[in-house]
């Protein structure tokens, strides 16, 4: 069985003895680092933003998606664009602010001026050009090759011939759908990016962001933490199960003790609180009906959308994207979501909880930033130790939240792009 | 208390650094008021953002700073174990408002931290609101404005800046 291009396999998989094995070189091998930016991250869908991002016309963000620079910009008739920034002309990146508000983009260089569609609105000393240079397409700001929301989370893919969003996300759809429903007025992201790095390679963030089986030793101290606050634990356990989507999409959706802003009350929030929460349920159930409504509501997903976009929707709800810049080393942008409509007590409570376990400054991340690094270190072993172990719960029907079945997921598409069959 | 003046300040916030650097944090809590807070916030947001509507990196109220000093001193917090090395410099210490008892220090850190054979460096400006007390200066507010794009390549606040 060939791995990558008649190389060894780099995914065992031996369902009859339950046996499921990762070569520890795919985190280490830079020529596997390189067919993963041509397989995976030049074909697949990825993250560009949320479209709350951008409330008015002229409003714009500029991010690295896939490792390339795009331009997330709403025009002057409100609607969306992704641009690739590089001047058409010889290829400095136009726009270098984070965000603002602009009517158009000037090249600094020699100040080719770009409108918010990309177009090329005026050149110096454009007698020196053909008549007609200015109109040409290839003249303006390109627009990334595909672009396309859904439920306000917009993506981008630089392979033409892509499937239509909607298909490449497939049964995904409904855990986004879960988390839109949340608010009648629109989700929407909260000021202020986590932006860290892990020195690791991209996979183990993939695999740790919906791991329900590290939680009691990585998390001993988070879980300390939960038991001291004074009423911090409602009285539910945790209990759930893993789902494999498609197309290597997976999810764990389980009932977890802690506090949830839409909508599962704690007695440390009060009253008061009590009272909200018991509103926002209220209205998740005029809207969705009891069953749904005390799924959004009850239920904790950790869902990774293929390669590399993690929606968490637990004590708050994270979207969160991470690229390799090399073999052992990760870049992260983290943003919270929540309802724009909801209250200030709610929002508060929102980013308290956010922090408590989330983010390089929280109880728990800093510990998963550690495994995950120590991981790395010890694939310098991957020579003489060079499998990973990803069977557990490959016995039991339905999985677990705490089995692998969603990281099998995961790894199945991934060989399946990188060239691999599985043995 | 009566007058503090700035080499008052520079010697109380020296040894705040140093009992961090010695990971003495059970007596480095002691120096804050029971309604104190401790914020380090994101990046990309204003440096008087409110931590009430915004993303930050920490926003402990007292009780979870306290929990988070609890928690470091485990060897469960395995971000921290074995613990890092730590030196923060303190310098240009300024005050930036003196209103009864209150006194608001601006200063500028720059703290390394060694783990693993990894050594990082974390930069910023410090903003500390103190109270005069019976018992000498204690901190109601520390804001750890971090200058760096970030935390790249840093990846952490793990200890306490
Ligand atoms: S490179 Fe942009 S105007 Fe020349
Ligand atoms: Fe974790």
């Amino acid at each position: 069985m060939s791995g990558l291009d008649g190389q060894n396999p780099l995914v065992l998989v031996d369902r009859e003895n339950h046996s499921f094995s990762v070569a520890r070189r795919s985190f280490v091998d830079p020529v596997i680092l390189e067919a993963e930016r041509e397989r995976i991250f030049s074909r697949c869908w990825l993250y560009l933003g949320h479209e709350s991002e951008l409330a008015k016309p002229g409003d714009f963000v500029t991010r690295q998606v896939g490792g390339r620079h795009v331009i997330f910009a709403k025009n002057p008739k409100g609607e969306f664009r992704a641009l690739l920034n590089t001047c058409a002309h010889r290829g400095a990146r136009v726009c270098r602010e984070r965000s603002g508000n602009a009517k158009s983009f000037q090249c600094f260089y020699h100040g080719w001026i770009f409108g918010l569609d990309g177009n090329l609105r005026h050149l110096p000393d454009e007698e020196a050009y053909p008549e007609g240079f200015k109109d040409r397409p290839s003249s303006g700001l390109k627009p990334v090759p595909r672009f396309e929301r859904y439920r306000g989370f917009a993506f981008v893919c630089f392979d033409e011939n892509a499937v239509p969003l909607t298909d490449y996300l497939g049964k995904a759809t409904e855990y986004i759908d879960i988390v839109a429903d949340q608010s009648e007025a629109g989700m929407t992201v909260v000021g202020g990016t986590q932006e860290y790095s892990i020195r690791a390679n991209w996979k183990l963030l993939a695999e740790n962001s919906y791991d329900g089986y590290h939680a009691a030793t990585n998390h001993a101290t988070y879980l300390d933490y939960l038991r001291n606050t004074n009423g911090g634990l409602a009285n539910v356990a945790l209990v759930g199960e893993g789902r494999d989507l498609g197309n290597g999409h997976a999810v764990v959706e389980y009932k977890a003790p802690w506090g949830r802003p839409v909508a599962q009350w704690i007695p440390m929030w009060g009253e008061q609180g009590k009272t909200e929460i018991d509103a926002i349920f209220a209205r998740l159930v005029e809207r969705h009906g009891q069953e749904r409504a005390e799924r959004i509501a009850t239920r904790n997903r950790n869902l990774v959308i293929f390669p590399n976009l993690v929606i968490n929707d637990i004590m708050a709800v994270t979207i969160r994207t991470f690229y390799p810049v090399s073999t052992d080393y990760m870049q992260i942008n983290a943003w919270a979501l929540g309802p724009s409509e909801e209250s200030s007590w709610a929002r508060e409570y929102r980013l308290f909880n956010f922090l408590e376990f989330l983010g390089p400054g929280g109880f728990a991340t800093p510990d998963d930033i550690e495994a995950l690094e120590q991981c790395q270190r010890g694939y310098a072993n991957a020579g003489e130790v060079a499998w990973n172990d990803i069977s557990k719960g490959m016995n039991r029907n339905p999985p677990a939240y705490d089995d692998e079945a969603q990281m099998r997921a995961f790894w199945t598409q991934w060989n399946s792009r990188i060239g691999g069959t599985a043995a | 208390m009566t007058n503090v003046n700035r080499a008052d300040l520079e010697e109380f916030l020296f040894q705040e650094a140093l009992l961090i650097d010695n990971w003495q944090l059970p007596d480095w809590l002691k120096l804050f008021t029971d309604d104190a807070h401790y914020y380090v916030p994101s990046t990309d947001v204003a440096e008087d953002a409110a931590a009430e509507n915004n993303l930050f990196y920490i926003a402990d109220d007292r009780f979870r700073l306290g929990e988070r000093v609890t928690r470091l001193m485990k060897r469960t917090a395995h971000a921290e174990y074995p613990r890092s090395k730590l030196r923060h410099l303190i310098s240009n210490v300024l005050i930036r408002k003196a209103e009864g008892d209150l006194i608001e220090v601006g200063s500028v850190f720059v703290t390394y931290r060694s783990k693993d054979g990894q050594t990082d460096v974390y930069f910023g400006s410090n903003i500390h609101k103190l109270v005069k007390t019976g018992d000498g200066l204690r901190i109601r507010e520390k804001r750890c404005i971090l200058a760096s794009d970030g935390l790249r390549p840093q990846g952490r606040v793990s200890f306490i800046l």
